[in-house]
C-alpha cells in the first residue's frame, strides 16, 4: 500500500511545547518534510535560536546546536565552515534575528553564507511573555508597548527580507504566510527552493515566514490567522525579493 | 632543531597550525593584529579557513559553531574584544566545547590604551562570563614558551571539552624571539569527537547545547562540570621556580612580568638578598599548593603584575594569612622595571630585619 501521509522521518516524536494556535509546529514540520523529500536529513545539521523555539533541537531529527541569542548565524558560518559538504540551516525568531542578531544575519547574508535561514516572524516576544519585537507593528499593543507601538518612541516595523535582498551575497530571499491551506502549500515549496538553491552552493538563502502568537496577541487561534493574513501581510508584503538562479 | 626569529603573535598563529588548527574567525584589534594576518595566509596553505567576522560576538560564535561540529579553532583578540567574547565563552564552557582563546592583554578599563597590561586576570581566571565555569589559563612568558604552551592547550582543550586561555600580553605578543618548532600535529589522525555535530548518518542526532531547564539536571550538570575543575586542579597545575632553593623572599610574577622579576631576582642576589621567584604558568588552575609548601623557608612574598593588584588574591589565598604578602604594580600600561622591583624588595627585606632586630 501506497503511504499517502505521515509523520516526517526529520521530527523526532517529542511532543511540541508550543501554545495552540501557534504556527511554529506547522513550520517545524514543513522544514522536516522538505529535509525528508531531498534526503538531507544525515548530512544537515540544523541550528536553534533563543525564544520561543529554543528547543527545536528538541523536534528536529538531525544533528543540532543550540545558539546564544541572535548568533545563530554566526554559529552556522563556523559549521558549514567546517563542513562545506553538509547542510546547515537555522531557525530563528524576530527577536533573535531582526533585533538582537542583526549584525550576525546581514553579514552572513553578505559573505553569501552557503546557509538556509527559516526566519519566523509573528511580530511580538513570545516566549518572555509579549514584549514588542523589531517586528511589531505600529499601534500594535504589547506589554512594553502598552498603549500601541509608536514610531516616536520605537521606530518602524522592520522589514529583513526587503532589507536582506540588496546584499550580493544573498541569492534567495522570500516572505511566505502560514495562515491558510494555499499559503502554507507556497511556505512549503519557497522553504524547498532555498534548501535547493543551498545545495547548489549559489549563496545565502532565508525564507520569512509571518507566523501567529494567539497568547501574546490576545486573540483565538482563528482570528489570530486572520490577522496575519489581513494585517500583517499588509505591512509584510508576501513574496520573492530576490532570486539568483 | 632550525630556530625561526618570530614576532609572538605570529608565533602562537604558526603553533596553533602546527596543533592541527584549521579554522580561526577573529576580529582585528591592536596589539595582536599579527596572529590574524598571519592566519589569513597561512590556513589557506593548509587547506583550512580563516574568517575575519563582523565583531568578536560573531567570531566567539562561529568559534562555538565549528567546535561543536568537530573542528580545532582558534580565535584571538584583545581586552575590550575579550569583554565581548565573554558571554561565548560562558556557552561554550557550558555546551563542553573544546577552543582555544588567545588574550594579548591591554590596559583598561574600556578602551583604555594599547600597551601591554595584565589586567585581565580576574576575567580570565575566575569565569568572566555569566555562569559557574572556568577554562585552563596559560601564561607564557617567553615566544617559545608562548609556542609550547598553544599547542598543548588544543590537547588539554580536547581532553576536558572546555575552552582553554592563552593569556598573553602586548610584550610577548610584539616582541620577537628565535623559537623552535619541535612538534606536529596532523589533524587527520586526530582522535574523532563522537558528540560533533557533522551529520546523523548511522547514528542518534548529536545535540550541543547549554540549555538545561531542569534544576535538578542542571545542578547535575554544574557539578559535572566542577568535577573537570578539581581534575585539572590534581593534574595540571604547572609552576616554574628559580632560585627558590635557599630562598628567604618570594616574588611571585607570571608572563611578561615574571621575566623582569627574574632580573630583579639576579640583581638582589648580586647584593646578598635571598630572593626567589615563583612563576604560575598555570593561572588556572592557580599553583596554591605549590606556594603552601614554600611557607616553611619564606619570610614574606611580593607580587609583581602589570595590574592594580588581581593575581595577589590568589596569592594572600595560598599563603592563608601566614606570612605578609606585599604587592608591585604598575598599570595603564606603563611596565615595572627591575630596578623598581628590586627596590620594593629591598625594602621588605630590611623591615623585616628591623622587625626581627636583626640589625
Amino acid at each position: 500500500m501506497e503511504l499517502v501521509a505521515g509523520y516526517p522521518e526529520s521530527l523526532t516524536e517529542k511532543e511540541f511545547h508550543y501554545c495552540s494556535g501557534c504556527t511554529h509546529g506547522l513550520i517545524h514540520r514543513l522544514v522536516a518534510e522538505v529535509m525528508d523529500e531531498l534526503e538531507i536529513r544525515e548530512k544537515t545539521i540544523g541550528v536553534a535560536p533563543v525564544g520561543c523555539s529554543v528547543l527545536a533541537y528538541e523536534y528536529f531529527n538531525c544533528d543540532m546546536q543550540e545558539a546564544a541569542h541572535g548568533s545563530a548565524p554566526a554559529v552556522a558560518t563556523g559549521i558549514k565552515r567546517a563542513h562545506p559538504d553538509k547542510v546547515v540551516f537555522t531557525y530563528q525568531g524576530d527577536g533573535d534575528l531582526a533585533s538582537i542578531g542583526t549584525a550576525e544575519i546581514v553579514h552572513a547574508a553578505n559573505r553569501g553564507e552557503l546557509i538556509t535561514t527559516i526566519f519566523v516572524n509573528n511580530a511580538i516576544y513570545g516566549m518572555t511573555g509579549g514584549q514588542m519585537a523589531p517586528t511589531t507593528l505600529l499601534e500594535q499593543k504589547t506589554t512594553t508597548s502598552p498603549e500601541g507601538r509608536s514610531n516616536i518612541l520605537s521606530g518602524y516595523p522592520i522589514k529583513m527580507s526587503e532589507m536582506l535582498s540588496v546584499l550580493d551575497g544573498a541569492v534567495y530571499i522570500a516572505r511566505v504566510s502560514v495562515h491558510n491551506p494555499a499559503n502554507i502549500r507556497k511556505a512549503k515549496n519557497t522553504i524547498k527552493k532555498a534548501f535547493e538553491y543551498q545545495l547548489a552552493g549559489k549563496g545565502f538563502t532565508m525564507v520569512e515566514v509571518l507566523s501567529t502568537c494567539p497568547i501574546n496577541w490576545g486573540m483565538t487561534a482563528v482570528d489570530a490567522l486572520k490577522w496575519v493574513g489581513e494585517e500583517m501581510t499588509s505591512i509584510y508584503p508576501l513574496g520573492i525579493f530576490k532570486e539568483v538562479e | 632543531m632550525e630556530k625561526t626569529l618570530m614576532k609572538g603573535n605570529e608565533a602562537i598563529a604558526e603553533a596553533a597550525v602546527r596543533a592541527g588548527c584549521r579554522y580561526f574567525f577573529g576580529y582585528p584589534i591592536t596589539p595582536q593584529n599579527a596572529l590574524p594576518e598571519y592566519m589569513s595566509h597561512r590556513l589557506p596553505e593548509v587547506g583550512g579557513v580563516f574568517l575575519q567576522a563582523e565583531s568578536e560576538v560573531a567570531a566567539i560564535n562561529m568559534v562555538y559553531g565549528a567546535a561543536g561540529a568537530g573542528a580545532r579553532v582558534l580565535t584571538s583578540s584583545s581586552s575590550p574584544g575579550i569583554s565581548l567574547k565573554m558571554e561565548g565563552i560562558s556557552y561554550i564552557a557550558g555546551a563542553e566545547l573544546p577552543c582555544v582563546i588567545v588574550n594579548i592583554m591591554r590596559a583598561g578599563p574600556g578602551l583604555g590604551g594599547i600597551q601591554p597590561s595584565q589586567s585581565d586576570y580576574f576575567q580570565a581566571t575566575k569565569g568572566g562570563g555569566h555562569g559557574d565555569y572556568h577554562m585552563t589559563v596559560l601564561a607564557p612568558s617567553s615566544v617559545q614558551e608562548a609556542v609550547d604552551l598553544t599547542m598543548e592547550a588544543f590537547e588539554i582543550a580536547d581532553y576536558y571539552r572546555n575552552p582553554v586561555m592563552i593569556l598573553g600580553d602586548g610584550i610577548i605578543g610584539q616582541m620577537m624571539e628565535p623559537v623552535v618548532f619541535d612538534k606536529k600535529i596532523n589533524p587527520d589522525r586526530l582522535k574523532k569527537k563522537e558528540w560533533a555535530t557533522d551529520g546523523a548518518k548511522n547514528r542518534k542526532p548529536n545535540i550541543i547545547n547549554s540549555l538545561l531547564l531542569d534544576t535538578e539536571k542542571l545542578e547535575e550538570h554544574n557539578l559535572k562540570l566542577k568535577a573537570k575543575y578539581d581534575e585539572m586542579k590534581e593534574r595540571d597545575v604547572r609552576v616554574e621556580l628559580y632560585k627558590m632553593e635557599d630562598a628567604e623572599f618570594a616574588i611571585v610574577a607570571y608572563g611578561s612580568t615574571a621575566r623582569i622579576s627574574t632580573n630583579a631576582v639576579d640583581m638582589a642576589r648580586e647584593k646578598g638578598i635571598k630572593v626567589g621567584l615563583i612563576r604560575p604558568i598555570t593561572l588556572f588552575p592557580f599553583p596554591e599548593k605549590v606556594i603552601q609548601s614554600t611557607l616553611v623557608n619564606i619570610k614574606a612574598y611580593l607580587t609583581v603584575e602589570m595590574s592594580l593588584g588581581q593575581m595577589i588574591e590568589d596569592v594572600k589565598l595560598s599563603v592563608g594569612g601566614k606570612r605578609p604578602v606585599h604587592f608591585y604594580g604598575r598599570t595603564g600600561g606603563m611596565i615595572p622595571t627591575a630596578e623598581a622591583i628590586l627596590e620594593k624588595i629591598e625594602k621588605i627585606t630590611e623591615n623585616d630585619h628591623l622587625e626581627r632586630g636583626e640589625k
